[in-house]
């Protein structure tokens, strides 16, 4: 199964590379109203792995991060 | 006393810190490497700055979940006194040891230039030659420094002289101009509650010789092995 771990920078928090993103689209001339960066973590698994374990205690920072799992 | 240095693959102040402890503070110490265990010869850990594990994911995150740093956090759940300085702030953050998360500059740059800080707390073991107010001069290098933390957790952490260094100017005054990356309340450097683990973003060992410039850095070396 592939399964993929979507890493947003966390609602309210200041993202420079998104800011960085919307400028150079803004100077482009598109209306953007916002723009995040985050990341993708994909992984081939069986089904025994437990995703959400690894996401929490590994790969996310509640702090200043949200996650999503998608799954094939 | 004996004091360990962190070696985590991509580290790269670990000689710099190395070489202040032994030369310049003529006191013992040896390098610990990431897969390493047994730190029980050790009484005080340094985390030094650097990119450990290339800074993937999140900087400090891989480091944080290396077998040495499971020996760190028993050690410091012991009371074992512990500083992490750059880098080695991050990945006492991601382990869990410190509150907060340091996050990207705010101008989404690398910063390397001299900051002045001034101490915050009243008395913590790093800073027991100094008093509140002082001011010191010291250089940054960072570009994921921004300190973060919640406003609770920021409140409680006040209240229990958990903020040991803020951004300041010459004078010591902490407004918006002297903060460099975006911290939150001007915030440099942190301890845990129980006052033994330290993490900060500039570099004392930087600063730490005459020949060097600046030796403002001695003064919390000199405060740690008091």
């Amino acid at each position: 199964m592939k399964v993929r771990i979507l890493i947003m920078p966390k609602e309210g928090l200041l993202d420079p590379q998104g800011r960085a993103v919307m400028e150079l689209l803004t100077s482009k001339g598109y209306n953007i109203e916002s723009a995040k960066v985050g990341k993708v973590i994909e992984m081939e698994v069986d089904d025994s792995v437990d995703i959400e374990e690894i996401a929490k205690k590994y790969l996310v920072n509640p702090l200043i991060e949200s996650y999503k799992v998608e799954k094939e | 006393m004996k004091f360990g240095v962190c070696v985590f693959p991509g580290s790269n102040c670990d000689y710099d810190t190395y070489y202040v402890i032994r030369d310049v503070l003529e006191r013992d110490v040896r390098f610990i490497y990431h897969n390493e265990t047994n730190i029980k010869d050790i009484d005080i850990l340094i985390l030094p700055g650097g990119f450990s594990f290339g800074d993937y994911v999140r900087p400090g995150l891989l480091a944080s979940k290396t077998a040495l740093m499971d020996a760190v956090i028993d050690f410091a759940h012991k009371g074992g006194i512990v500083l992490g300085i750059c880098n080695g702030f991050q990945i006492l953050t991601e382990a869990g040891l410190l509150p907060g998360a340091l996050l990207p500059n705010v101008n989404g740059r690398f910063i390397c230039k001299d900051v002045y800080l001034r101490i915050e707390t009243k008395s913590r073991i790093l800073t027991n030659k100094l008093k509140r107010g002082d001011v010191l001069r010291l250089p940054i290098a960072h570009h994921d420094g921004r300190y973060y933390v919640d406003d609770k957790t920021l409140k409680d952490m006040e209240e229990n002289d958990q903020i040991i260094f803020r951004y300041a100017d010459k004078e010591g005054n902490t407004d918006n101009g002297s903060n460099p990356n975006g911290s939150v309340s001007n915030i440099a450097g942190i301890c845990n509650k129980e006052g033994n683990v330290f993490g900060m973003m500039p570099h004392p060992e930087r600063a730490s010789e005459d020949v060097l410039g600046n030796h403002d850095g001695l003064m919390l070396w000199y405060s740690l092995i008091s």
